[in-house]
């Protein structure tokens, strides 16, 4: 968190609906320490914003076109105060576990409203601690419980890409991230490769490798590669190291 | 319970029966000449009890052994097994009360002799009355079965009537209802006439939805101005987000159609079409005749990339079931996606009058 006692603290606002911005934007208008910086109508205007403005309060719908609010926190990590505003009140354990300042309801009042500003201050000011989830955890605490992904989404820089699981043919560990192998590009994604096994569907994809997740629809063949490994051959040529617990799944799998 | 045995009245009818049986028992004993009127009396009184009694018994047997449950055979050997040796306890117990009677005392002389002829004639009457009650017994059991049927039937009716009643109400998405107060609360401030105004259009939709429930079936054009006044609502969320294109046939207002038939598949069309998309879309709405049902067509624009949604779907399986549920296979309803719209095609009779059931 960059912001400091005494600076304006830049906000932004992301909802689909005008008249929900509005309420918001004349409930911040009796506050002359928050400025707005930007309004957002949709998830990927959001990611942007984040990443363009490095507000300080983001107060964030959950349910928009293009991407979830949810997924905006995954993309953008922590960082900032987040104030849930949403008319669902069945996301609020979920809104808790990615660390949201507060949650409030629609339609709110201005005394809910103030009590929801207090808190995000007090996390800027330090006083509640901020998050203590790496933003690379941040994707399973954002995903619904007891509920595989269908689709994954990750960001260069502002532009975001939505990944359908369905068209990933497997992905890789690389330290702190992941690269996910899909329609012949990869994608980076900040996010260890254990929390990306846990979020995806294990009927259709598995840990081969302590490196490695496959598709398990994309696996052409499985070859012998030295004692005591294999090889797995994806449809489309590529070759991805089996290890041998790795193959002893497999073969859990392939043999049920 | 037995069904004699529980109500004095019956039993009373039921001895009363027995005295007409006896007389003509007792007349069939004198006819041949053998035996006086009042040995016939006492012995066909006798005769009677203990076959009465015998009669009783024989809806025990009748209750363990139903009609429908038992194999044929079984029951009719059952029963002719059964009215044999009740028939033949009870003459026997006969012939000895009238050896007793001829021994005993000096006013029956012979009696037991003369009564021998008239064995078969006992028997028969007592064959006859067992099976004469094995099959009233019967009659009653198939009467009180229709009686329980008709009440499950009547109870199933209320309960689907009951599950619908529900389902109805669970159509009001809250979700609607709290983003449509977020709007008002917007709007009294910047601009309170048009807060008025959809103050009003919520309390027209909640009205005529909540009314609804009562009705089995409405005409198509009361649906369709629920519709209206639902999006009313939902165009002062969305603005120029929502475009609707209603193409119906004017003959087809007049269908009868199940309430909030329309009004969830619209709601859909908004919640998962029109809500994800940035620029908005297009809904529309068809009716027509075809091949003599009401054809009705939903569709809409969509994000095939959208985030996904909960509560997805749980419109559609509802007028799913709903329909299924009044029409059973005279109606059919079919959702897909089609060139980047999703359609929804309902096919139901077209009802031009209300129906009772």
């Amino acid at each position: 968190m960059n912001w400091e006692a005494g600076n304006k603290i830049r906000a932004v606002v992301v909802d689909d609906e005008e008249l929900a911005r509005q309420v918001l934007r004349e409930f911040i208008s009796a506050h002359a320490e928050i400025e707005i910086v930007a309004e957002c109508a949709n998830g990927f205007e959001a990611v942007k914003a984040a990443s363009d403005r490095k507000p300080d309060l983001l107060f964030l719908d959950i349910q928009m076109p293009k991407l979830d609010g949810f997924e905006v926190l995954e993309l953008i990590g922590g960082g900032m105060a987040v104030i849930f505003v949403t008319a669902y009140d069945n996301y609020a354990i979920r809104a808790f576990e990615v660390h949201a300042v507060d949650y409030l309801l629609k339609p709110f009042g201005a005394e809910r409203f103030e009590a929801a500003l207090a808190r995000a201050k007090e996390r800027l000011g330090g006083k509640i601690p901020a998050s203590p989830t790496p933003p690379s955890e941040l994707a399973t605490a954002a995903r619904p419980p007891a509920q595989y992904l269908d689709r994954v989404v990750v960001r260069d820089g502002a532009s975001v890409t939505i990944i359908p699981v369905a068209k990933i043919d497997y992905a890789e560990a690389q330290d702190d991230y992941v690269a996910i192998a899909a329609d012949g590009k990869k994608h980076l994604k900040q996010q260890t490769i254990s929390s990306l096994e846990a979020a995806l569907d294990p009927s259709r994809f598995l840990r081969i490798h302590r490196s490695y997740i496959v598709n398990l629809e994309r696996v052409g063949k499985i070859e012998p590669y030295a004692k005591d490994s294999h090889i797995a051959v994806l449809r489309n040529g590529t070759q991805l190291p089996v290890s041998r617990a790795g193959y002893a799944r497999l073969r859990a799998f392939l043999d049920r | 319970m037995h069904p004699i045995f529980s109500h004095s009245r019956r039993l009373l009818f039921y001895v009363l029966i027995w005295i007409p049986i006896a007389g003509l028992v007792s007349y069939l004993l004198v006819v041949p000449g053998a035996i006086s009127w009042r040995e016939s009396l006492l012995l066909s009184g006798v005769l009677c009890i203990l076959t009465a009694d015998a009669c009783l018994a024989v809806w025990y047997i009748c209750r363990v052994m139903p009609l429908e449950k038992t194999e044929f055979g079984r029951l009719v050997l059952t029963h002719l097994a059964g009215a044999v040796v009740v028939s033949g306890i009870i003459v026997y117990v006969e012939i000895l009360l009238a050896r007793l009677m001829a021994r005993t005392t000096r006013w029956f002389p012979g009696l037991a002799t003369r009564l021998s002829p008239e064995v078969p004639l006992m028997v028969g009457v007592a064959i006859a009355t067992y099976l004469l009650a094995a099959a009233f017994y019967y009659v009653i059991f198939a009467l009180e079965a229709s009686k329980q049927a008709e009440a499950r039937v009547l109870q199933a009716s209320v309960l689907a009537r009951d599950a619908e009643l529900k389902a109805l109400k669970a159509q009001v998405n809250p979700h609607f209802l709290f983003n449509s107060l977020n709007s008002i609360s917007a709007l009294t401030s910047s601009d309170p006439l048009r807060a008025r105004e959809m103050c009003i259009l919520l309390g027209d939709f909640l009205r005529r939805t909540l009314g609804l429930g009562e009705k089995l079936t409405i005409p198509l054009e009361e649906e369709l101005s629920l519709v209206r006044s639902f999006l009313a609502v939902e165009k002062v969320r969305f603005g120029a987000r929502i475009q609707m294109q209603e193409h119906i046939e004017k003959d087809t207002m007049g269908v009868f159609v199940p309430p909030l038939l329309l009004q969830p598949l619209v709601e859909n069309a908004v919640v998962h079409g029109i809500a994800n998309l940035v620029e908005g879309g297009s809904i529309r709405l068809d009716a027509k005749f075809q091949n003599g049902l009401l054809a009705i067509d939903v569709e809409n624009s969509f994000d095939p990339e959208a985030p996904p949604r909960r509560r997805s779907g749980v419109g559609l399986a509802n007028v799913r079931q709903r329909l299924l549920a009044r029409y059973g296979n005279r109606a059919t309803f079919d959702a897909r996606t089609e060139g980047g719209r999703f359609c929804v095609a309902i096919r139901l009779p077209a009802e031009t009058e209300v129906r009772a059931s």
